[in-house]
């Protein structure tokens, strides 16, 4: 019985890196004429989704107690804004500023957490308020679209590449290319193992799971399950913080609209990975595959130069509907045993 | 005191007091502006149109408060919420607009198929839209918010898909009449008040209310009972589903074009918070329509009143939150039974003294 569940599991993760590498094998063959092929494009699909990686560790914390966090996205855009007028009108230096987004973050977090885990109060009902408040106090800071180009630091860490030591490739004008990576790439791997470690290892970790799997016998056990819940929120809006000084490295501005609709790539991409939306189970491996696979549908639609940017979000909701439902069947398999 | 307290343990009272503090406050502020102090309840006729603040909200509140209807079934039956309606609502503007102009079409002053197909295909999707959600719900047993969460990120998108990602305007003016006037009366309101005397007929007249709520207070129970519960629950959807595209009709007629990346954005959160400023428990069961549309024109009040103290429109959210929150905190369990512990103390104490 219990050999069969951890089955059901890992068959989730297992098809879940099968489509990864189903779907980027196909993207070589039908786009190999366009670098598609490259490892530098891979590469760029982890350059592009760092933040994304970050946000996504933290949310499926959150989706391992049962909860859910829709406030990411607009917190990202609150940070970008915050670090991009910090350092342009406030002539702030950007180490402090980004300390600061951080201790946002975890206040941020600490609010959302007690109201969800102390006030029994829905999470999605709770985050959708943090969201409306991050977006709205996104447009309280400035307006207009901020662009960093003062702080030498900062376009310093953004500008910074780290080459691989092997696939390079020569370009059309006969010059050996290596393949590189951001400063933001190796932030977000950090984060991943570290969160790994954490949820394999550690107290906290696998009372996450405990939590997520049954509240009461979590409670039983003898766990603090009201801290637990606030102490995962609070991780993942530090996580989405640390996100959003990725995400500001990549674009370098800060606008009002700023990752609208990540949320949904966070929880998808989770989903994606084998995340249960009713807790309990989970890994971040399937996240960062999940985050590769959103990645990946976005790279082919741009690719492909004719498609709308919004297939990517169709094929995004399609897959997410795919998995959910498929969740929803091994439940109930389940169930019957 | 005791009539106080009867007073707030009444259902409507949560809305009706939030009403009135809204409209108290633009009272304070007109006065503190130097303007006449009752400039909020003004309605003078204008060009042969009603014109003031109240119309303005009474209009401009229209979607929220078609929404609100749909919403309130679905709480109440399935204890979650339906976010995907802001971007059904887009959905709906798609589809008319791209069957009465033509695919491929951007801007167009004659219709390419009849205006009633044109609204009959939109509310269509809509239906089926809400069929899905109530598949996945009902018969799937997802939670709501996550089963609605697909349609939230693919209803826009299949939107923008539709209209070729650009702005369509049909330039008719038997197109734009839902979103203008009728005689001196703005069309929205009428539209409005009509869902709403047909939804209050439907629940007053038929058992269809009292099946939800029963479903809503306990599935199980009212399965035993006899009640095809997951039939009932895919129902709400579907009407939900109808009122968002409903709505979308209104706010696309406003605009005569779809506009799909703004229209009906964020209206999520609008409609849910009308529900909950409603009186209504999120968590399901006994539900109160009367509550669920005062609440929807008291969101609306407040937006036009932000609106005419200089919020500008991407800092409003910010206002919105912290109302939901605090209601939500006010309705949570916990604070409520550390208030009444808190009250029995006193009682205590009270009874203490006077023995």
């Amino acid at each position: 019985m219990n050999r069969k569940k951890i089955n059901g599991n890992n068959l989730l993760l297992l098809i879940t890196i099968a489509l990864f590498v189903l779907m980027y094998a196909a993207g070589c063959i039908v786009y190999g004429s366009k670098g598609f092929a490259n490892l530098q494009s891979f590469l760029n699909i982890l350059i592009n989704n760092a933040g994304l990686i970050c946000v996504t560790c933290g949310m499926t914390c959150v989706m391992l107690t049962g909860g859910i966090d829709i406030s990411v996205g607009s917190l990202i855009a609150m940070d970008c804004m915050f670090l991009a007028v910090g350092m342009e009108t406030w002539k702030m230096g950007s180490q402090v500023l980004m300390f600061l987004v951080l201790v946002i973050g975890v206040v941020f977090g600490l609010v959302q957490g007690f109201c969800i885990a102390y006030l029994d109060i829905q999470p999605f009902i709770v985050t959708m308020a943090g969201m409306f408040f991050a977006r709205g106090m996104t447009a309280m800071i400035c307006t207009q679209q901020v662009s960093i180009v003062s702080d030498k630091f900062f376009t310093g860490l953004s500008s910074m590449k780290f080459s691989l030591p092997f696939g390079g490739y020569v370009n059309k004008k006969g010059i050996l290319q290596m393949p590189y990576v951001r400063i933001t790439v190796i932030v977000a791997i950090i984060v991943v193992v570290l969160i790994f470690l954490m949820l394999k290892y550690t107290r906290f970790g696998r009372s996450l799971y405990a939590v997520g799997g049954n509240q009461q016998s979590a409670a039983l056990m003898g766990l603090n399950v009201k801290k637990t819940k606030l102490k995962a929120y609070v991780l993942s809006s530090f996580l989405t913080s640390i996100g959003g000084i990725c995400f500001c490295l990549n674009t370098m501005a800060g606008t009002t609209t700023q990752a609208t609709g990540l949320e949904m790539d966070a929880i998808s991409s989770a989903v994606i990975g084998g995340t249960l939306l009713t807790g309990g189970v989970g890994n971040v491996v399937g996240s960062l595959f999940g985050v590769l696979i959103n990645g990946t549908i976005s790279t082919l639609v741009k690719t492909n130069g004719k498609l709308i940017s919004s297939w990517s979000n169709i094929v995004t909701a399609i897959l997410l509907c795919f998995f959910i439902v498929l969740q929803s069947v091994f439940a109930k398999v389940k169930e019957k045993k | 005191m005791s009539s106080i307290r009867s007073l707030t343990k009444k259902r409507l009272f949560l809305p009706i007091f939030s009403m009135l503090l809204v409209m108290l406050i633009n009272v304070i502020y007109d006065v503190a502006c130097g303007n006449p102090p009752l400039g909020f309840f003004v309605i003078t006729i204008k060009n042969a149109v009603l014109y003031g603040r109240l119309i303005d909200v009474l209009n401009r509140g229209s979607e929220i408060a078609i929404l609100a209807i749909g919403m309130t079934l679905v709480v109440s039956s399935s204890a979650g919420t339906d976010i995907s309606v802001g971007s059904v609502m887009s959905l709906y503007a798609g589809v008319c607009c791209m069957t009465l102009a033509g695919f491929g079409e951007v801007n167009v002053s004659q219709y390419a198929n009849p205006l009633l197909l044109g609204i009959g295909a939109g509310l269509l999707v809509t239906c089926i839209c809400g069929l899905f959600n109530g598949f996945l719900v009902a018969y799937m047993n997802i939670q709501p918010m996550v089963a609605t969460l697909i349609l939230w990120s693919a209803g826009r998108a299949i939107g923008l898909l539709l209209c070729n990602s650009q702005i369509v305007y049909v330039r008719v003016p038997s197109f734009q009449k839902l979103g203008a006037y009728t005689g001196f009366m703005p069309t929205p309101i009428i539209v409005a008040a009509i869902c709403i005397a047909i939804a209050a007929v439907i629940l007053r007249f038929t058992a269809l209310g009292t099946y939800i709520q029963s479903v809503g207070i306990n599935k199980k129970a009212s399965r035993i009972a006899g009640f095809n519960s997951a039939k009932i629950i895919l129902l709400c959807y579907v009407i939900c589903g109808l009122c968002a595209g409903l709505a979308g009709m209104v706010a696309t007629s406003r605009i005569y074009s779809a506009d799909t990346n703004n229209i009906g954005l964020n209206m999520e959160l609008d409609a849910i918070l009308a529900v909950a400023l409603g009186g209504n428990s999120l968590g399901g069961g006994k539900f109160n329509l009367a509550g669920s549309i005062i609440g929807a024109y008291t969101i609306q009040a407040i937006t036009t009143t932000l609106y005419s103290m200089g919020v500008s429109s991407a800092q409003a959210p910010v206002f919105k939150a912290v109302v939901v929150i605090i209601i939500v905190v006010i309705q949570a369990e916990p604070v409520k039974e550390y208030f009444k512990k808190v009250s029995s103390k006193r009682a205590a104490v009270k009874e203490a003294t006077k023995a």
